[in-house]
């Protein structure tokens, strides 16, 4: 007698809504890891995942919030942290994340990403940096390089302007824990966007990633496994280093690690203050 | 009272914005009468001639702003030269006497009052600052267009912690305007 | 708190009418002649245990008010007009969300940066029709400092009722002017908050409305997983590019508006009895048009007035009515005409004048008389 093989349950999808799989990912995307690794540092944590609120922007990667199985909203076009923050504030014993794309965080709402490092908001923020723009086709982004090929930095030169480095800029504008990994570092990825959680303060961690069907195949960087292969030999781990010598050159080298754990009065808590003194 | 409309003009710093915010209340809180209170704003408050008003009356205020006033308060010289041509006919004038000359014509059968509010302040009461407190105490006297009492109650609201000085330059103000109004011009 | 009488400024009596509201949470930028409103929230919203939050630009403001609105707080934002236009694209995120949320507009010279300190009512027609796409939109015009209290309160009660962002649009004159405000008793006021759903989480639907259309409205971190985007979605909240989906998602939200107009909109009829020629007039113009009205009607003119105190939707059936009951109609506004088109498109063939002064100085009374007295004889 044969019993009926067990379906197999992937641990993960009790966070996921399953009815809206398959997702809208190309092959050899790297959103679909980050994804993963981002659900499993809140398994690991345990936290509460109906308190965790997932807030995205626009974009491949803005799409993220709504394959979460909780509170998601999708705002507009790099206001995800703005609309983050009064989520935040108004209700502060809510778990924020922000999930979204290089483009999103660093172009189009890179005013709020600077800001909001600088208001040290309780948040955990993940930019998912695919080198351009994945969701209209590949456009370059603020963090493209110089002289890569876009669908709007065509040859002879490619992009005429220079890239972001999201951790100098997340760092110098103050934010409380910053951490670079690629999508192929997935157990210290998730180790930091687990610290980055439980930071009570502004946290921006960079998942490098790749775009295969847009970026990679106009820079002729192969499919989505070679380029995968390719970040994880140009990977050079630092913890610790200064975060203004984490350089990140596609070519050559991506300096990982965690760059910035420091600790400052942060917004929700300095408000709560503010209400027990008006108060007396 | 039907409408009724002042405007004070002057130059910053003079405080006269607070002066028709005090008019205003004590009018509207304590008078019971309709009251609003308008102001210039942004860079025409800032430079020379900046001006306040208040319209008062017994009915409901349609038109917010004043059309031609009543009384003019002029208070600095810029101010006075913007501004006299609007005062209504048969209306009235107050002049901070050290600061202000009656030049040109004025409007038909305007009255003239002259009062030192600024000296009285500075040497009387030994605070500029009440400049403006003395011209209310004046302006209330001359035109009883509000009650002393509401302007007392209200500035004791407004400034607990300076009443008496404050109440020593109403008092001065007062005494100032009934010698301007005995003393017509 | 009981009952309270001050004499304090528009921009103030529209913070403390919020807060009346309810509102606990304000997202800004300062702007004139809207940055009172700010300066007093700063202080009044810790007072009430509240949230004052001075943001980047108002793109920010504004959305993050939206984020406020869904973690429970009723939110608002104030501005001018710069700050209007950067906020439109979260209007119409708002809109497609269904998100309550109070956006007041003092209305200064525009355009561009224009005259700050000036007033006009340039930004009207912006408030119906700045965000992208077919929407309906509530806005409300205060005439006086009680009205930008009892108004901004009613911009809530009807923001949460029908899960819509609501504009108070006032003029800079209503804004910074000074009158007697009378902040009712709380027990007096009748404040409206948004349905919730009672259903088990898993049979939530989270954009299936109710018979009124509107869908009872989680909030993010509780028993109920949803997910709200602004792209078109279904009734799980799912994005979709179906053509059935879209039409009827587009159509229930502006249904969800139009249906209830005859609880939304507000409108006074002054000495419009026996009138022959009316005037349709809202905020600071509609002040000067009352005097120009009684000196009209001393010198035996029946004149009367229409006087809006909400906008949006606008209120096609009484002004179509109007046309038939009336000879003449004028419309003064401080602005090159906005309104005047509305009320030429419900109230032809009726003869419409127009008044326009798209400047800070609005119609003055005598001007306003005049025009009546001009088109009393034709
Ligand atoms: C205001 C606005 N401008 C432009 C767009 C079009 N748009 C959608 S996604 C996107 C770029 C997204 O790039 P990124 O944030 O890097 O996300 P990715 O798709 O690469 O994950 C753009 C420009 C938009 N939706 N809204
Ligand atoms: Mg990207």
């Amino acid at each position: 007698m044969t019993t009926a093989p067990a379906t197999l349950v992937h641990p993960m999808s009790k966070y996921i809504r399953e009815d809206r799989l398959p997702w809208i990912y190309c092959p050899g995307c790297s959103i679909g890891i980050a994804t993963g690794m981002i659900v499993r540092a809140i398994d690991n944590i345990g936290l509460d995942f109906s308190k965790v609120v997932f807030v995205s922007g626009i974009g491949c990667s803005g799409r993220t919030s709504g394959y979460f199985k909780t509170g998601t909203f999708h705002t507009t076009h790099g206001r995800a942290i703005p609309f983050a923050t009064g989520v935040k504030i108004a209700n502060p014993d809510l778990e924020v994340i922000v999930v979204a794309g290089d483009g999103d965080l660093a172009a189009i709402g890179g005013n709020h990403l600077i800001h909001a490092c600088r208001r040290n908001i309780d948040m955990t923020v993940v930019c998912i940096n695919n080198w351009n723009y994945g969701m209209t086709g590949g456009q370059f982004g603020p963090t493209t390089e110089h002289e890569k090929l876009t669908q709007t930095s065509p040859p002879p030169i490619g992009n005429m302007e220079h890239p972001f480095n999201l951790i100098k800029l997340a760092a110098s504008s103050g934010a409380t824990f910053v951490a670079r990994w690629t999508a192929v570092q997935v157990r210290r990825g998730i180790t930091s966007i687990e610290k980055g959680i439980k930071k009570k303060g502004f946290s921006f961690i960079e998942i490098v990633g790749a775009c295969p069907t847009a970026y990679g195949r106009m820079n002729k960087l192969g499919e989505g496994v070679d380029m995968h292969k390719h970040l994880l030999e140009v990977t050079d781990i630092q913890n610790g280093l200064p975060p203004h010598e984490a350089e990140i050159e596609y070519d050559k080298r991506i300096v990982c690690g965690e760059f910035v754990d420091i600790e400052k009065p942060e917004y929700t808590d300095v408000l709560k203050q503010m209400h027990a003194k008006v108060r007396k | 009272m039907s409408r009724y409309e002042i405007r004070i003009g002057g130059f910053g710093g003079q405080g006269i914005v607070t002066m028709a915010v005090v008019i205003g209340e004590s009018s509207s809180l304590f008078d019971k009468k309709y009251v609003v209170q308008t102001q210039s704003y942004g860079p025409e408050a800032r430079g020379g001639a900046s001006k306040s008003e208040i319209v008062i009356s017994d009915e409901e205020i349609d038109y917010p702003k004043v059309i031609a006033p009543d009384v003019f308060i002029a208070m600095s010289r810029a101010a006075y030269l913007e501004y006299v041509h609007g005062l209504k006919e048969n209306g009235v004038l107050i002049i901070d006497s050290d600061l202000v000359n009656v030049e040109s014509e004025l409007p038909q059968g305007v009255r003239v009052y002259r009062v030192p509010a600024t000296r009285i302040a500075d040497q009387e009461v030994r605070s500029k600052q009440t400049t403006n407190v003395v011209m209310m105490g004046a302006f209330a006297a001359i035109t009883k267009a509000i009650s002393i009492d509401g302007l007392r109650h209200q500035m004791e609201e407004r400034w607990p912690k300076f009443v008496k000085i404050n109440h020593l330059a109403l008092e001065l103000g007062i005494k100032a305007g009934e010698k301007a109004l005995a003393g017509e011009s | 708190m009981p009952r309270r009488e001050i004499f304090t400024m528009g921009d103030i009596a529209c913070a403390e009418g919020a807060i009346s509201a309810g509102c606990r949470y304000f997202g800004g930028y300062p702007i004139t002649p809207a940055t009172e409103i700010a300066e007093w929230m700063a202080v009044r919203m810790p007072e009430v245990g509240g949230a004052f939050v001075q943001y980047e630009d108002e793109i920010a403001s504004i959305t993050s008010a939206l984020g406020a609105s869904w973690a429970g707080t009723k939110a608002m934002t104030a501005t001018s007009g710069p700050g209007a236009s950067l906020m439109m694209e979260s209007v119409g995120l708002a809109v497609m969300t269904e998100t309550p949320v109070v956006i007041v507009n003092i209305m200064r010279g525009g355009p561009s940066t224009g005259q700050p300190t000036r007033g006009q009512q340039g930004d009207v027609f912006q408030a119906k029709w700045g965000s992208h796409g077919d929407y309906q939109i509530i806005g409300l015009t205060p005439a006086s400092v009680q009205e930008m209290f009892d108004l901004t309160v009613r911009a809530f009660n009807l923001s949460e009722r029908y899960r819509v962002p609501v504009f108070v649009l006032a003029d800079e004159v209503v804004g910074h002017m000074r009158e007697k405000l009378v902040i009712p008793d709380e027990k007096d006021l009748k404040l409206v908050d948004r349905k919730m759903p009672t259903v088990d989480p898993s049979d939530y639907l989270p954009f299936k409305p109710g018979d009124d259309l509107v869908p009872p409205m989680a909030l993010l971190g509780t028993k109920y997983q949803f997910y709200a985007t602004g792209l078109t979605h279904d009734e799980r909240g799912y994005p979709t590019d179906s053509d059935e989906v879209q039409i009827e998602l587009i159509t229930r939200l502006s249904e969800k508006v139009l249906r209830h107009v005859y609880d939304i909109i507000d409108v006074e009829k002054y000495m419009l009895d026996d009138a022959d020629i009316a005037i349709v007039a809202y905020g600071t113009p509609s002040r000067s048009a009352r005097k120009a009205i009684k000196d009209a009607r001393a010198e035996g003119i029946n004149v009367g007035m229409l006087r809006l105190k909400s906008v949006w939707p606008f209120p096609e059936k009484i002004v179509s009515e109007l046309g038939s009951q009336v000879r003449h109609i004028i419309v003064p506004e401080q602005n090159m005409g906005q309104i005047y088109y509305m009320v030429r498109a419900f109230a032809a063939p009726t003869p419409i004048h127009l008044m326009t002064k798209p400047a800070g100085t609005p119609q003055l009374p005598d001007e306003i008389l005049q025009k009546i007295k001009e088109v009393h004889s034709l």
